[in-house]
């Protein structure tokens, strides 16, 4: 909760220290030049009044849901985040839930061949995986699998032949699923497919190597060496003990690595013109179109706390320790 | 007397750090690491005077494919990409190991005050190292950047400004755990002031897993950077800067060289650093990895019960 308002303290603070014209800045060159927009703007932003009370006006402004014209889309910036969110959060998720399969998978063969060669090939693969520039990675996916092999699809969430679904989520893959619609799913899902992909290997990287070192540490625990001297199985001793009793600081780690899927999809998105945060945040940055910019990262900040808050009541279901304390 | 003592206490500490040092290239990722990583800095300090075309000149057949005449063939207003592409090194390493050092500087001052002295200077410190990671880095370096107006300078303090608080956790943990061990308290009874405690008896201790943060850090501030100016918030044109040139090449997709080598660039710069940070790593953060005894261990139950 307090860093929910030392969030908006920081929007706040960045808002106000535009060097220049507050007032250019927000309603662009030609507006500001006339005298009677000037004066009711600096009115209605309170822009005479001192610093204390202007944040007030700031949070009275938050709370109405008004976070100023962007001046690229000419729309309130509220409604625009409110399309794009959705889409943006469709993608995250989906590539949270693919790096968590396949980081589990690697992360836990490294620990048990460590120091083998699968190990050390785990290790370089996920170094690089943190090394590749996404934006690049993304440019030269979409170069080789649309416009070179044809086997992915092109951009945006779904192809212009097919009508978006009836809103329920905003999710179209959910949405379409509901709706009964077979081949919108299929659509959407093949378009989710490649930015997906490209997102997902910086977390793969990231959550495989910490993977590794929880798996390493539990593997090294009496418990697991009393289930394996009671004879189970591998496969049952990896699953029930090993992974379970790594449950809780891979969870952790899983906030951060949404942190970094965030930032990943602002420099993602414009690739493949994905109409979420990433795509707007690109536009508003490379326009200079300040409260665009201001309202991502109001919004993105917003979701990488709630997350975060999630991890912590997650903790609670999984360590019945937490729940005493 | 005490300044020759210290000089003493330093360097022992300076050998005991030095010793564990060479180990890293024992290993082939150090080694390949290290290699990549030299090549590049040369580069970068010396690109100016051998590129074979002036990097914003535009005399060059528009949109040439790889070849003899142009390496890496040419851009879509006549520029060399090849010289484009080696000055680029020129303005984003110097750039990302300064605001490295800048964000290590200032991250670890603030952690070791925060750590020694503890109480309400703690809370507070502490409170806006929170603050600054409630943002997920490349969005606030983001709002930061624009809210400064773009331009490779305001790139690099926004850098700063989100990268400082990782250095800032870590010693301040560090520092905790040091801070009650019976040689330090022995210190302040000598009479050692706060800083002299913290320079002389705690930060030989710390700078192991500091300089290991700083160097995998390199490899991130090097992907902001371009990231920025991908968005368009960092280096200007006509600078040859790899973000921008990627970001450029969306334009022209047909033309797979103008996109291709600066990823490719940015990427074995990262990787490099990484390489070398990982296997630094191995040998001067004992905390990283999980202790020997428990590894022999291991490698004794292994052995006895295959997995």
């Amino acid at each position: 909760m307090l860093l929910l308002i030392g969030v908006t303290i920081v929007t706040f603070t960045l808002t106000n220290l535009v060097p220049g014209d507050p007032v250019s800045a927000a309603l662009g060159e030609g507006a500001s030049q006339n005298p009677a927009t000037r004066e009711a703007f600096i009115q209605a932003r309170g822009l005479d009044q001192p610093f204390v009370i202007q944040y007030f006006l700031y949070m009275g402004n938050l709370f109405r849901g008004d976070l100023g014209t962007s001046l690229v889309t000419g729309r309130a910036v509220t409604t625009d985040l409110a399309s794009a969110v959705p889409a943006t959060v469709e993608i995250a998720l989906a590539a949270i839930v693919v790096s968590l399969a396949v980081s589990i998978v690697l992360g836990t063969l490294a620990a048990y061949r460590r120091g083998l060669v699968t190990d050390q090939v785990v290790r370089v693969v996920t170094l690089i995986g943190l090394s590749v520039p996404t934006f690049w990675l993304a440019l030269v996916s979409f170069y080789l699998f649309f416009l070179q092999l044809r086997i992915a699809p092109g951009s945006g969430r779904i192809s212009p032949s097919i009508t978006p679904p009836p809103r329920v989520t905003g999710f179209y893959t959910i949405d379409y699923l509901l709706n009964g619609d077979g081949v919108g799913f299929v659509d959407a899902a093949a378009h989710l497919a490649l930015p997906v992909m490209v997102l997902s290997l910086v977390t793969i990287g990231l959550l495989t190597r910490f993977i590794r070192t929880s798996v390493l540490e539990v593997l090294a625990s009496d418990y697991v060496r009393a289930a394996r001297a009671k004879g189970l199985s591998g496969t049952h001793v990896v699953i029930d003990y090993v992974l379970r009793g790594a449950s809780l600081p891979i969870l952790t780690v899983v906030g951060v690595a949404f942190g970094a899927l965030l930032s990943g999809t602002v420099l993602v998105e414009s690739v493949f013109s994905w109409p979420g945060l990433g795509t707007y945040a690109y536009n508003s940055a490379s326009n200079l179109d300040l409260p665009g910019i201001m309202g991502v990262g109001l919004v993105v900040g917003v979701i990488y706390l709630g997350i975060n808050f999630a991890v912590d009541l997650l903790y609670g279901v999984l360590d019945p320790r937490v729940r005493l304390a | 007397m005490s300044a020759e003592r210290r000089g003493d206490a330093l360097a022992a500490a300076g050998w005991r750090t030095r010793m564990r040092w060479p180990r890293a290239w024992r290993s082939p990722l150090g080694i390949v690491g290290s290699v990549i990583a030299l090549a590049w800095v040369i580069v970068a300090f010396t690109a100016s005077w051998w590129v074979p075309f002036e990097p914003n000149a535009q005399v060059l057949p528009r949109l040439q494919e790889p070849g003899i005449d142009t390496l890496l063939g040419t851009d879509g207003t006549g520029r060399d990409i090849f010289s484009r592409l080696m000055t680029g090194a020129t303005v984003t390493i110097p750039l990302a190991l300064m605001l490295v050092v800048a964000a290590m500087v200032i991250g670890t001052v603030v952690g070791a005050v925060a750590g020694y002295f503890g109480r309400w200077v703690d809370e507070t410190l502490m409170r806006l190292t929170d603050l600054v990671m409630a943002f997920p880095t490349v969005i606030l370096a983001m709002v930061i950047a624009a809210s400064l107006g773009p331009s490779l300078f305001n790139a690099v303090i926004a850098a700063i400004v989100v990268s400082w608080p990782q250095y800032a956790r870590v010693t301040r943990s560090l520092v905790l755990g040091l801070r009650g061990q019976n040689y330090v308290i022995a210190g302040r009874l000598l009479g050692h002031s706060p800083l002299r405690s913290l320079t002389v008896d705690i930060l030989p201790n710390i700078i192991g897993p500091v300089l290991v943060l700083a160097t995998l850090d390199i490899g991130a501030a090097i992907l902001l950077l371009s990231g920025l100016s991908f968005l368009g918030l960092g280096a200007q044109p006509p600078t040859a800067e790899w973000g921008s040139m990627i970001s450029s090449a969306i334009q022209n997709f047909d033309a797979w060289w103008l996109g291709v080598f600066p990823g490719l660039a940015i990427l074995t710069v990262v990787a490099a650093f990484n390489f070398l940070g990982d296997a630094l790593r191995d040998v001067l953060d004992p905390t990283a990895e999980v202790s020997k005894e428990n590894q022999a261990d291991r490698a004794a139950s292994a052995t006895g019960t295959p997995a």
